[in-house]
């Protein structure tokens, strides 16, 4: 089934790359409008009525949700060759889903950028934005972006049950059908704020923290397999405990978003018990990797030969995901999901430093080793290995990405003990908190360790573009 | 791998506990969903005439004072609806005409954005102070002067339309094209979410003013 030779014989495979070439774009979106809003922060005269902090941040976020789901479609019509060993399907119909999707996603984009805001009424929310963070894209777009899915489950569908159907792709059928309605619970209107939040976080909560965990374990599961030649039954069993560990502790974990919405005390104990066991499977996947990999290398060297490693800088962004899955939703998580600690971290510059660590190790490493995949398969190498920008880029992205975490959890600390601790949470407490030297210290360098990242970047499209001809593949 | 070892080490097993598992804690959310629905549906005009206690009260509340405080019972604070109040020089808002001020000022706060610089409820973003308790903010009182209005409610709407006159600090809340109407619409959003039981969130609102500068 797996064929090691990572190839683009299949035209799956090239939709796959169309998919995770406008997802590197739609990342080096996010950072600019990242950096935009991080300068804000410190010189809030910066682009002051022109584009101002709630479009820098809007398109931050949204450029990041867009990414994510483009690399996550790409990987899945990247590796279905593989599992179900055809071509997919409806490939003609996938590659106009592709068109459509981006060119919707270029209008919705340039008309936050352009329009920004509207008038009180419905109107704005089926053209504009819906003023609803993550899900901001309008209605019309919300139902183009549903018609698109439904193509490309039904590819996956179809693919699946028409050639081999392995444990990888029956847990990804699963998975994507759940992540794909519970887009339905975010498209509609209510005047009940708490209504609104409760059904937003069935959106946000059981995607990140549920179906998108389960995806990259997916994910994981197949790169084992394809890049070091990992044992399938043994990866597809660590999937199975996955799946129950995460779905079993993620699924109830959002009750940690309804301990302040208006919605009753019982989720305190339902948000606070579940929500702490949701770390347990991320340490697994780790583990899981490190076995694996140890494991196949140890008994390729008992029989006298070389270990297994066709793509190093994937494996490496995929390693890197497995802890930073760890690092950044297991333990950025955990520091402030306990109401007791919650009542005062809600909401504050703790949120973002978990935000920003827990999306990057546990969506963005993962995907952009798979672009580093795409590089392989568009290039056929047998054997990719690292050039210096691949390191460089790394390197780059983990120090900026983890010393924003860290300057933004300092600030975070200072803002909970100040503002909410202190003061009480009103709007002079707010800005005392904000105006507190080591709060600006610390946004200081989260700018520094923005600039940084997007250095790091910088390398990464360098090495995507070049890696493949670089002299380090002929060694 | 083909000898079974062991049900430990048996795909299926792990298979249909992974369903099981899934199965279990979708019901419960399911379960807990339809709980949760009931205790958070807006409340009527006649519950809170009856002194009916709604976690999301009726939009008539605009009629009524609210304030946010100390429940020995529940151990935190508590929004207390207490008795008529003018708003907007009125205190007989229809459910139907308190209705549609909410419904403008919801879709305002969505159509203006609000939530990627504030947060509601906790949630959105940190470039600007929470808006849970806004109305219940005691920097009002320095807007009235400031605006030269005399009532509350009519300085936070000149403020939310032209919010570069009024700046507080040196992060300024930009000009987002609010009219009048629906600046009366969104501060009846804010007096509404204000009355909202957030189980005591967020904590010691207001009351530590002064604590530290030797204010």
């Amino acid at each position: 089934m797996v064929n090691s030779f990572n190839t683009l014989q299949y035209e799956s495979k090239k939709l796959g790359v169309m998919y995770f070439t406008v997802a590197a774009i739609l990342l080096g979106a996010q950072l600019l409008l990242g950096l935009v809003a991080a300068i804000q922060f410190i010189y809030p005269s910066f682009l002051f009525e022109i584009l101002d902090f709630n479009v820098a941040r809007m398109v931050h976020i949204n450029a990041l949700v867009v990414w994510l789901l483009y690399a996550m479609i790409g990987s899945v019509y990247f590796l279905m060759p593989d599992e179900t060993g055809i071509e997919t399907v409806g490939i003609g119909l996938g590659k106009l889903g592709f068109y459509v999707l981006t060119a919707a996603v270029t209008v919705v984009v340039l008309v936050y950028i352009l329009v920004q805001v509207g008038p009180a009424s419905e109107s704005t929310i089926w053209l504009i934005n819906e003023g609803r963070e993550y899900i901001e894209a309008p209605r019309w777009a919300d139902i183009g972006i549903v018609v698109v899915v439904l193509v490309f489950l039904a590819n996956v569908y179809l693919t699946a049950i028409k050639g081999e159907r392995t444990g990888i792709m029956t847990v990804l059928m699963a998975d994507l059908m759940a992540l794909a309605g519970l887009y339905l619970a975010g498209m509609f209107y209510t005047d009940n704020i708490s209504m609104d939040q409760y059904w937003w976080w069935w959106v946000i909560h059981l995607w990140v923290e549920a179906t998108w965990e389960v995806f990259v374990a997916s994910i994981i599961g197949w790169a084992l397999i394809k890049i070091i030649g990992a044992n399938r039954e043994i990866v597809e069993m660590w999937l199975w405990i996955e799946v129950a560990m995460l779905f079993g502790s993620g699924i109830l974990g959002i009750g940690h978003h309804y301990f302040w919405i208006g919605t009753p005390e019982y989720w305190w104990e339902i948000g606070a018990l579940f929500s702490a066991l949701e770390p347990i499977p991320l340490v697994a996947m780790f583990v899981h990797v490190m076995y694996d990999w140890g494991k196949e290398a140890g008994v390729k060297k008992a029989h006298g030969e070389e270990a297994v490693m066709n793509n190093n800088p994937a494996f490496l962004w995929f390693v890197g995901s497995a802890f930073g899955n760890f690092l950044g939703a297991g333990v950025w998580g955990f520091f402030h999901t306990l109401p007791q600690v919650n009542i005062y971290t809600h909401g504050t510059q703790f949120t973002a430093a978990h935000g920003h660590l827990a999306f990057f190790g546990a969506f963005a490493m993962a995907m952009i080793a798979m672009f580093y995949m795409g590089v392989q398969a568009t290039n056929g190498i047998e054997r990719m290995k690292m050039t210096f920008a691949s390191k460089m880029g790394f390197a780059l992205i983990c120090i900026g990405v983890v010393g924003m975490t860290v300057a933004l959890t300092i600030a975070g600390y200072g803002q909970v003990l100040v503002e909410r601790a202190q003061m009480g949470a009103t709007w002079e407490a707010y800005f005392i908190s904000q105006n507190g030297h080591w709060f600006l210290q610390a946004m200081g360098w989260r700018l520094v360790m923005g600039i940084v990242t997007l250095v790091g970047f910088a390398y990464l499209v360098y090495d995507l573009l070049t890696i493949g001809k670089s002299k380090v593949q002929n060694g | 791998m083909s000898k079974k070892v062991s049900v430990w080490a048996d795909n299926k097993f792990w298979q249909r506990s992974a369903a099981w598992v899934t199965g279990f804690a979708a019901m419960l959310l399911i379960w807990l969903t339809f709980d949760s629905m009931g205790q958070i549906s807006m409340g009527t005009a006649t519950e809170l005439n009856n002194g009916v206690t709604k976690r999301v009260p009726s939009p008539t509340v605009i009629n009524h004072k609210v304030t946010y405080e100390m429940s020995e019972k529940r151990g935190h604070e508590v929004p207390v609806i207490g008795g008529k109040e003018l708003f907007f020089g009125r205190d007989d808002y229809s459910e139907e005409e308190a209705g549609a001020l909410l419904r403008l000022g919801k879709l305002g706060i969505q159509a203006k954005n609000c939530m990627n610089c504030h947060t509601l409820l906790g949630n959105g973003a940190y470039y600007a102070p929470d808006l849970t308790k806004a109305w219940l903010d005691p920097m009002w009182e320095s807007y009235i002067a400031r605006t030269e209005k005399s009532t509350k409610e009519e300085a936070i709407a000149e403020f939310l339309q032209n919010p570069s006159m009024y700046p507080s600090h040196e992060r300024m809340m930009p000009n987002l094209g609010i009219t009048a109407e629906e600046a009366k619409g969104i501060v009846a959003f804010l007096k509404h979410m204000s009355s909202i039981d957030t189980n005591g969130f967020p904590r010691n609102f207001g009351r530590m003013q002064g604590a530290i500068h030797g204010k």
